[in-house]
């Protein structure tokens, strides 16, 4: 019977996601030293290794599982299904967990990181495992649990350097937030549970409420999921906290976590069959807005990870507008474009985890090498970092939505979508299109920055300049993504077969076509036809140039006495005259020192972007609130004693008006 | 077949003569003889038989990016028809890869260009990125609107829709059309009043002083890409302004092409009569161009 | 409910005056221990026999009757103090206090809409005398042990309460009960300890100094 168990890929997959889980709890029991790290890998390398074929396989046959949990628990049995939705978004959390369980290896070996390494690896198999369970989970209350855990194991991760004071403060904006949108989330299922009796989640479509118990649902998951997911302006915790989190922990977060929220978003839409057109249009406008602003604030950065962080809310915009163009769709009767919007998006979620963690690997990987962060220090380290910097190189023209990457893949899902509506009667979902297309551009402004400034021309300081290639832990994984976005690019229809399944269980079978208007050859032989030429035309003058006078010399210095590596351009000035033309919205603060007197000293000048809508609009508005509970400052008075009077003076207060 | 051939042999060899027709153009206005028409095509033997000068601080990048550019544009050339004919490659969705393979190139030449370590091209670079992005929006308006006339997603019947009567019935919203396309002509290939091809002063270069430090085959490379760029945005200009389809496969191409050595006249006059904008116009007009497309689209939408 | 388990309760009344009157940590802490003996037997004298019942009465009269005081006693050694001075509420007005309070507790189980079987049994009353002794000691204490004491007493309150539940108690709520007060007992150890250790007394009163400005 056991056997029989085993060969069921539902169970196997269940199976993978305990052991996911447990994969840190040796570690914690052994001595100081690799063993604990190195089991923890071989850990979670075995569970994406059996959960993964199991995973395709059950998506692929369209079959699925269901288990009930009897447990004497107040919220009544739990079940746990794997429908295809489900499945399909546990493919990034196994794929990302074990790329970065890798990395770790290399990353954060025990050997050099002795006080942290363990927690780390704990806390990582538990985030994983806990992603998972928030995922198949089919009760509001065990939902929740899954869900705390997740939340608390992100906060454990995201302070393992907290003798920063950024990182602690960057820890505690976290927690705010997440506790804020699980608040939100506990009001949403206990109003599940008034309407439907028990914690169980309804069936797609079945959940019954008035027109107000619907949109009261709708403004909580988006509130509760959005803040997850970072959309704008739910997202001040999420800059701060994929900055100063160890770099496979940013891969992490951002690759899957954020992921989370999604699905959170789409399970509770699952739940409703009669879905207004305003929710979508709210969903689309708040995601184009997020997207845009996102990557605008990202162009002014200057710390690789903030740019990453705020180039993750700038994809995650374009997924839920996808998501909320897919209602529209719905909502007007137009299953092409429900289709293509839905597919686009969760294709875009797919292929934004695999080229976010490939980046975040890259990041840390010249971390790693340099020792800093910032972006102007950096230059020059791809002769040094070869295959890092071919990587980063690979993940850039993938974020950027260049073909042949897998970007491009998706983004032509959504502007085939948004392009369709051009020939509709009120043609507002086609303005998406060049909204999209503005986004693609400043991607291409950060991006170009990225890669640019941090491995090409001379380096800038020291630091880069002392530059050394990753291990080979480290540089697996990353291949790893990098191949997968290349195949993502030219074989588009392979994620997609993963992604079509994942649309039924949203919506009614046979809804939608199924088929896309273009066909997916055409990818495959656009990307490889200017691989193609490329290379041909690479190799051609190369051998040209053998047989031409060659010469080589310093770069040209302008016409400068001595030119020096510090005078190239560097991020912040690549940034800076698109970042002028945004200037009321992305705001930058100058620190000049003063320069008085004839022969001055030497004067530093700094330059730090700050957080529009966190530095502008929420402390603010707390430190408003703050002035205003002062007054109740005066009841605390610090005495127990009293604060057990008030108690007792209440509970005799009861007893005396029982009659 | 022939159709093809003739289209591959078209965009092959006649985008460096736009080059010369311009600047014989510009000559006349100047009152000079002026260059020969042929002249582009001599600099680029000249240049593939050059030798290479590379820079100490580049990496492979470098000579990868000019090759890149080219091969992305080549591609592209295979999508847009010219005049009447059918582009060899037609899908649905293939504009959207047509403006991504010049997204493409752009990558690769400012990688290329910040590879150097030089300020000049840090400079160009951050121009170029940052003026591209809001010609962009307007490319895309412009194709919305004439999706929505067309009903098609594809280039080639897209293009091939505009005819006359159209003319006649949506002239308004296709002129203020076109003028957005000549603006995002002018400012992708970086002519006046965008940027100075002739120049050699950094403080006014975008798209020259980004390919200083290039030399030899790769060079050449770079030369004949902007042409070719040129010539396909021409293209696309030219599609939708002259409509007329002369019914002969022959006189059609023909006609095509005297087309695009017309507009490459206009762009020499352009170019003679204007002069550079300062830099902080740049986007002011851009957006301007955005916002003509826009209201195409609202003109058509009504 | 017979006369005995009556004289049993009765006994505990008089244990909660003997608490409240005295400022002998040590006698204090006794009284509370015999207390919890007499309750732990209460259960036998209430319900029929069951080794059910038999494992639950020793339980109780071991961790009310032995731990819990040893781990008091442990902590009154350690912070080296012996008898409560000062206060809040001096001791003869606690004493009149405790007895307003145990008649406010008859008068009030009167009030209560009991069952028929459960009206005019002295359990209800006694235990909320017990339960607002409890809260008498919480109040009118400085020292960290005496609070300890109080919610002892709470906690011994409350279970008279629990007897009235006519069947065998299910062994989850007993063991819910008994694993809260450990938890408790634990809680404020270490509470205790800090306390002693920040400001080196365990005078509560001096928690004032914490509060945000």
């Amino acid at each position: 019977m056991l056997f029989d168990m085993m060969r069921d890929p539902a169970v196997l997959v269940l199976g993978a996601i305990i052991f996911a889980g447990c994969s840190g709890l040796p570690g914690l029991f052994l001595r100081h030293g690799p063993l604990g790290q190195q089991l923890a890998t071989a850990g979670a390398l075995c569970s994406c290794l059996v959960a993964l074929p199991s995973i395709v396989w059950l998506l692929l046959s369209g079959r699925g599982g269901s288990f009930l949990l009897e447990w004497n628990l107040p919220f009544g049995p739990c079940e746990i299904a794997l429908d295809p939705l489900s499945l399909f978004f546990l493919i990034p959390i196994f794929l990302v967990f074990a790329a970065g369980s890798l990395y770790a290896l290399g990353y954060w070996p025990a050997a050099s990181r002795r006080d942290s390494e363990r927690s780390v690896t704990f806390f990582y198999g538990l985030l994983a495992a806990a992603m998972a369970l928030v995922v198949v989970a089919r009760n509001g209350a065990l939902f929740m649990i899954a869900w705390e855990v997740m939340a608390l194991s992100g906060y454990f991760l995201l302070v393992t350097e907290h003798e920063e004071a950024e990182v602690r403060s960057a820890g505690t904006v976290y927690l705010v937030a997440s506790h804020i949108g699980a608040a939100a989330l506990l009001v949403l299922f206990s109003t599940l549970r008034s309407a439907t009796g028990d914690f169980a989640f309804p069936a797609a479509g079945s959940l019954q409420l008035a027109q107000g118990g619907a949109t009261l649902l709708f403004c909580l998951a988006l509130a509760g999921f959005g803040s997850k997911a970072g959309i704008m302006p739910l997202h001040i915790w999420l800059p701060s906290a994929h900055a100063n989190a160890p770099s496979h922990v940013s891969a992490l977060l951002s690759g899957v976590m954020l992921k989370i929220g999604i699905y959170g978003i789409l399970r509770v839409l699952s739940f409703v069959p009669q879905r207004p057109l305003w929710w979508g249009a709210l969903l689309a406008v708040a995601g184009l807005t997020s997207a845009l602003m996102g990557i605008c604030i990202a162009s002014a950065q200057k710390d690789i990870k903030r740019l990453l962080a705020y180039s993750s809310i700038e994809n995650l915009g374009i997924i839920s507008a996808g998501i909320g163009i897919w209602l529209i769709g719905e909502g007007t009767g137009n299953p092409r474009l429900a289709y293509l919007a839905l597919a686009g998006a969760l294709l875009h979620l797919l292929n934004h985890a695999l080229f976010k963690p490939l980046l975040f690997f890259c990041a840390g990987s010249v971390m790693h090498a340099t020792g800093t962060r910032d972006l102007d220090r950096m230059g020059g380290l791809s002769a040094r970092m070869p295959f890092t910097s071919l990587f980063s190189l690979c993940g850039a023209v993938a974020i950027c939505g260049l073909p042949p990457f897998n970007g491009f893949a998706s983004e032509m899902l959504l502007y085939l979508g948004f392009f369709g509506e051009a020939r509709a009667p009120e043609p507002y979902v086609a303005l998406g299109a060049p909204v999209l297309a503005l986004v693609g551009g400043v991607a291409l402004i950060c991006f170009v920055k990225l890669y640019g400034i941090a491995f090409l021309g001379a380096p800038r300081t020291e630091l880069a300049a002392r530059g050394h290639e990753a291990p080979a832990a480290m540089l697996a994984p990353m291949a790893l993504l990098a191949g997968l976005t290349l195949l993502g690019g030219l074989f588009p229809q392979l994620f997609l077969a993963l992604v079509n399944p994942a649309l039924s269980a949203l919506s009614p079978a046979g809804a939608y076509p199924g088929a896309l208007p273009v066909r997916p050859l055409w990818f495959a032989v656009a990307g490889g036809s200017v691989i193609a030429m490329a290379a041909a035309l690479f190799l051609a003058l190369r051998l040209k140039g053998r047989s031409l006078p060659a010469g080589s010399g310093p770069t040209w210095g302008c016409g400068y006495l001595r030119p020096e590596p510090s005078m190239q351009y560097t991020g912040s000035s690549f940034g800076n005259l698109f970042g002028s033309l945004l200037a009321p919205l992305v705001r930058a603060r100058t620190r000049v020192g003063v320069i008085a007197g004839v022969a001055p000293p030497a004067v530093q000048l700094g330059y730090a972007p700050e957080e529009t809508v966190l530095d502008r609009m929420v402390l603010p508005s707390v430190s408003v609130v703050g002035i205003g509970f002062a007054f109740l400052r005066r009841l605390q008075h610090g005495v127990v004693q009293v604060y057990i009077l008030y108690i007792f003076a209440t509970l005799l207060l009861l007893m005396l008006w029982v009659h | 077949m022939i159709d093809t051939l003739l289209h591959l042999v078209l965009v092959l060899a006649m985008p460096p003569l736009l080059l010369g027709v311009i600047g014989k153009t510009k000559a006349a206005f100047a009152g000079r003889v002026g260059a020969p028409f042929l002249q582009p095509y001599y600099d680029l033997g000249r240049l593939m038989r050059k030798g290479i000068v590379l820079s100490d601080t580049t990496t492979w990048l470098f000579r990868a990016g000019p090759v890149i550019t080219l091969a992305a544009t080549l591609f592209a050339a295979l999508l847009v028809p010219l005049g009447r004919h059918a582009a060899p490659v037609s899908f649905e969705g293939d504009m959207i890869l047509f403006a991504y393979l010049f997204a493409l190139g752009r990558f690769f030449t400012t990688v290329a260009a910040l590879d150097t370590g030089s300020s000049f091209e840090g400079m160009g670079a951050a121009r170029e990125v940052t003026f591209s992005c809001l010609a962009e929006p307007t490319l895309f308006f412009a194709l919305i609107t004439l999706t929505r006339l067309s009903g098609t997603m594809s280039l080639t019947p897209m293009l091939h829709h505009v005819t006359p009567p159209v003319w006649v019935a949506t002239g308004a919203s296709l002129l203020l059309l076109l003028t957005g396309l000549f603006v995002v002509l002018l400012a992708e290939n970086c002519r006046i009043p965008f940027d100075d091809p002739n120049t050699h002063l950094e403080l006014t270069m975008i798209h020259e002083v980004m390919v200083l430090d290039h030399s030899g085959p790769y060079f050449g490379c770079i030369l004949y890409g902007a042409a070719l760029k040129l010539y396909l945005l021409g293209a696309l200009f030219v599609n939708i302004a002259v409509p007329f389809a002369l019914g002969d496969g022959y006189l059609d191409w023909a006609l095509f092409a005297c087309a695009m050595l017309a507009l490459a006249v206009a762009i020499g006059v352009v170019e003679s009569v204007m002069a550079r904008l300062r830099l902080i116009r740049v986007p002011q007009l851009l957006v301007a161009a955005m916002i003509l497309t826009a209201f195409s689209l609202v003109l058509v939408v009504r | 409910m017979n006369s005995l388990a009556d004289q049993l309760l009765v006994l505990c009344l008089l244990l909660n005056f003997a608490v409240l009157g005295t400022s002998r940590l040590g006698f204090s802490v006794r009284a509370v221990a015999l207390q919890g003996v007499l309750l732990g037997v209460l259960p036998a004298l209430v319900h029929p026999f069951s080794w059910h019942l038999a494992g639950i009465v020793v339980s109780i009269i071991l961790a009310k009757g032995a731990l819990i005081p040893v781990l008091i006693m442990r902590a009154i050694k350690k912070a080296e103090i012996e008898r409560e001075f000062q206060p809040f509420i001096g001791y003869i007005p606690s004493l009149v206090l405790g007895a307003l309070f145990t008649s406010l507790a008859f008068i009030f189980a009167a009030k209560l809409p009991l069952a028929p079987e459960h009206e005019g049994l002295l359990v209800v009353p006694a235990s909320i005398a017990t339960l607002m002794c409890g809260f008498l000691v919480l109040m009118g204490r400085r020292k960290a042990i005496s609070q300890v004491l109080g919610y002892l007493l709470m906690e011994n309150g409350i279970f008279i309460f629990g007897l009235l539940l006519a069947d065998a108690m299910p062994v989850m709520v007993e063991a819910g009960a008994l694993l809260d007060l450990l938890v408790g007992i634990f809680v404020m150890g270490i509470v205790i300890n800090h306390i002693s250790r920040e400001f080196s007394s365990i005078d509560t009163s001096r928690l004032s100094a914490l509060r945000e400005e």
